[in-house]
């Protein structure tokens, strides 16, 4: 799972089908086992859980180069995946290790990989965006092609620093994606209500871009959606937006309580939203069978072992780390 | 006197004057939470950190109202509703994302009363979670009470304890002035002896906390109860501290600390916030203003240092000051007049 100097066209190939496969199915361990990791009181500070949201991440990230970026959120595992980046670094900086991503001063929510075109996850509900089209700047100015994606969530719409950048980059006409990743809830507040027109789309298409929705639980979809994106940014025709529906298997935060949700809620989703069940339903078409995505499975979960065993016996920054990375200490 | 944690001393304090002032409202993101959940639960969170449960069902959604994630919305539309009447209490959650919405807390609540010629208050308390020492990374961790306290116009409080906290609150809640109210995350569950009803500690007014001949040590929120630990420490050594927490940085009750330091000739001050433009060297350029003759020694700062606050937690331990270096601190100034 490495970025690559250029990005794909052209048809999905059974190649790029099991790659975005493994990658979805990555996450969804890389998370689950997080799930259980964390009652084990092994992982500092609190992490907001991707699962449920993998054809997303992939079905954006899936055709992108190196050189295009994405800035990303508090919910930013899955991202950071799809877009390549190493999950035992990952695993590492969720430990807070020495060797992490970010050499453990960031942390879940803090996940940066300028390697592969990650720019970070943000803490800031609605500080990724406008760093999203300054990036998208650059890639015009480079003229390479390249684009910029900013995801965020339902709740984020509702920021002004959103609007903002929305707004600017249609004046800037600038290669900016924004993919909304509607899960339904922002924290304990349903979408529904927080957001005022219901439709993020609206929004966007107010401010003078294309917006589509698409069904976030169906990577075909998602990937569909993306490419009508990308070909718009790359022809020099500005901005675009997706928002993407779908929903997340756990709370906010772990440890949420979650009495916002209907009892059944996540049990119903589970089956009618799973992105992984309905990728293998769908897989038969391109020529991939169950054993195919059988050997994925497996391998993905051994790579899972080894980051969490290795991020488990690593050594965590030495004291003297607190003062390196800043202009002056006093 | 019954055990309250400072969680829900401040909610004691919100309930009693939503009771008695109705022009008292709550807003801000899951205050209640559950609008527009599936379950229909009324309120599914009363606050990310539980400090306005139990509002919603009292008070209803007319007084108690969630909003949408827009940080500059709710502390502009605090502003309004309080030119037009309102008394509201505002919820930032996290103090980092004064960030947002800071243009809305000080060119705006902050100007109104003297721009607009006396002719108009401004009372809104903004309730900011803050601090360090809870692996939540840069971005939700800092304590930067200090930056609104340079912003003339704000009242700005941290209290160390449940009983303060109440106390402070309710004088917040009765201010005409807007009040940036930080509380440290990690004194939520600790408790102390707090009285059901009604009481208010006049802002601007320092607690004597300990008492002590040799060393003045000033502390603030958090830092008070390891300015505590440090002292007890040195109990055994005969060294005695006077402890003041002077519960709220603007107004500051500077005079309780410069009348300490003429007993005692030295200052130890500990702050979490970084040791720049700080509380802390704020407190440090008064006393040698106007104590300078007190002093036997160096005024010493425990501060954290200059830089964001780390995610592991090897290094938030590093960062966050500590009893030990709060009681090196005190034992540095001591030897430095010996
Ligand atoms: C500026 C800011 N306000 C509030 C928060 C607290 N917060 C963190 S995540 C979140 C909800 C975000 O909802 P959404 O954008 O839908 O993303 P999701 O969590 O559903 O992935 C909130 C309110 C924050 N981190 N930053
Ligand atoms: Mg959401």
């Amino acid at each position: 799972m490495t970025t690559r100097p250029t990005p794909i066209t052209g048809p999905l190939t059974r190649e790029r089908l099991l790659d975005a496969y493994r990658r979805m199915k990555t996450i969804r361990e890389f998370e689950e086992r997080l799930h259980v990791e964390i009652q084990t009181g092994s992982i500092p500070g609190f992490t907001h859980l991707y699962s449920g949201q993998e054809a997303v991440a992939v079905g954006v990230c899936e055709s992108l180069a190196t050189n295009d970026y994405i800035v990303s959120t508090h919910r930013g595992h899955g991202h950071c995946i799809a877009k390549g980046c190493d999950i035992g670094g990952m695993m590492k900086e969720i430990y807070g290790r020495a060797d992490g991503l970010c050499k453990g001063k960031g942390g879940s929510m803090h996940i940066a990989d300028f390697s592969k075109g990650m720019l970070g996850a943000n803490a800031i509900v609605g500080g990724g965006p406008p760093i999203a089209v300054g990036a998208a700047i650059a890639c015009r100015n480079r003229g390479d092609g390249s684009v910029s994606i900013a995801f965020g969530g339902d709740g984020s719409a509702n920021q002004g620093t959103v609007f903002e950048a929305m707004n600017l980059a249609v004046v800037l006409k600038v290669p900016a994606i924004f993919v909304y990743e509607n899960n339904g809830y922002a924290e304990h507040t349903g979408a529904s209500y927080a957001v005022g027109s219901n439709n993020i789309t609206t929004r966007s298409a107010a401010f003078g871009m294309p917006a589509e929705r698409c069904d976030g639980a169906d990577f075909f979809a998602v990937h569909a959606t993306m490419e009508r994106a990308l070909a718009h940014c790359r022809a020099g025709h500005g901005p675009y937006t997706i928002e993407a529906m779908t929903t997340r298997f756990y709370g906010h935060f772990e440890g949420d309580p979650q009495l916002y949700r209907a009892k059944d809620e996540v049990r119903a989703q589970r089956e009618s939203m799973d992105c992984l069940k309905r990728f293998a339903a769908d897989a038969g078409q391109h020529g991939i069978s169950p054993a195919d995505l059988e050997s994925i499975d497996s391998e993905v979960l051994l790579a899972i072992d080894a980051a969490v065993s290795e991020a488990r016996e690593a050594a965590p920054p030495a004291e003297a780390d607190l003062l390196t990375d800043v202009y002056v200490s006093y | 006197m019954p055990q309250k944690s400072m969680r829900d001393a401040i909610n004691d304090a919100l309930h009693i004057e939503m009771a008695r002032d109705p022009r008292v409202i709550v807003l801000g993101e899951d205050v209640s939470g559950g609008a527009g959940g599936t379950s229909g639960e009324r309120e599914a969170s009363g606050g990310i950190f539980g400090i306005t449960k139990g509002l919603l069902p009292k008070f209803g959604a007319e007084r108690v109202i969630d909003t949408p994630i827009s940080e500059s919305a709710i502390m502009g539309a605090a502003a309004g509703a309080a030119l037009a009447g309102l008394r509201p209490v505002a919820e930032l959650m996290f103090a980092d994302f004064v960030g947002v919405s800071l243009d809305q807390i000080f060119n705006q609540m902050a100007k109104f009363r003297y721009m607009f010629g006396g002719k108009t208050t401004c009372p809104v308390v903004v309730r900011l979670a803050m601090g360090a020492g809870m692996n939540m990374g840069a971005q939700h961790s800092q304590t930067i009470y200090p930056m609104l306290a340079a912003v003339p116009g704000l009242k700005v409080v941290v209290p160390s304890n449940a009983y303060d906290a109440k106390g402070l609150m309710l004088t917040a809640l009765r201010d005409d002035d807007p009040v940036m109210f930080f509380e440290h995350k990690a004194l939520y569950p600790r408790k102390c002896e707090v009285p059901d009803g009604d009481y208010t500690i006049r802002f601007g007014e320092a607690s004597l906390v300990r008492e002590g001949e040799h060393v003045t040590v000033v502390a603030l929120a958090r830092m008070v109860t390891f300015a505590e630990k440090a002292i007890d420490a040195l109990a055994a050594d005969g060294i005695t501290c006077d402890l003041i927490d002077p519960r709220t940085v603007s107004p500051l009750d500077i005079d309780t600390i410069l009348e300490s330091v003429e007993n005692t000739g030295r200052l130890v001050i500990a702050d979490e916030s970084p040791p720049r433009c700080s509380i802390a060297s704020d407190i440090a350029a008064m006393v040698a203003q106007r104590g300078f003759r007190s002093l036997k020694a160096p005024i010493q700062m425990v501060t954290a240092p200059h830089t964001p606050v780390p995610f592991a937690r090897e290094l938030e331990r590093a960062y966050v000051p500590s009893p030990q270096r709060i009681e090196q601190a005190i034992r540095l100034v001591m030897k430095e007049s010996a």
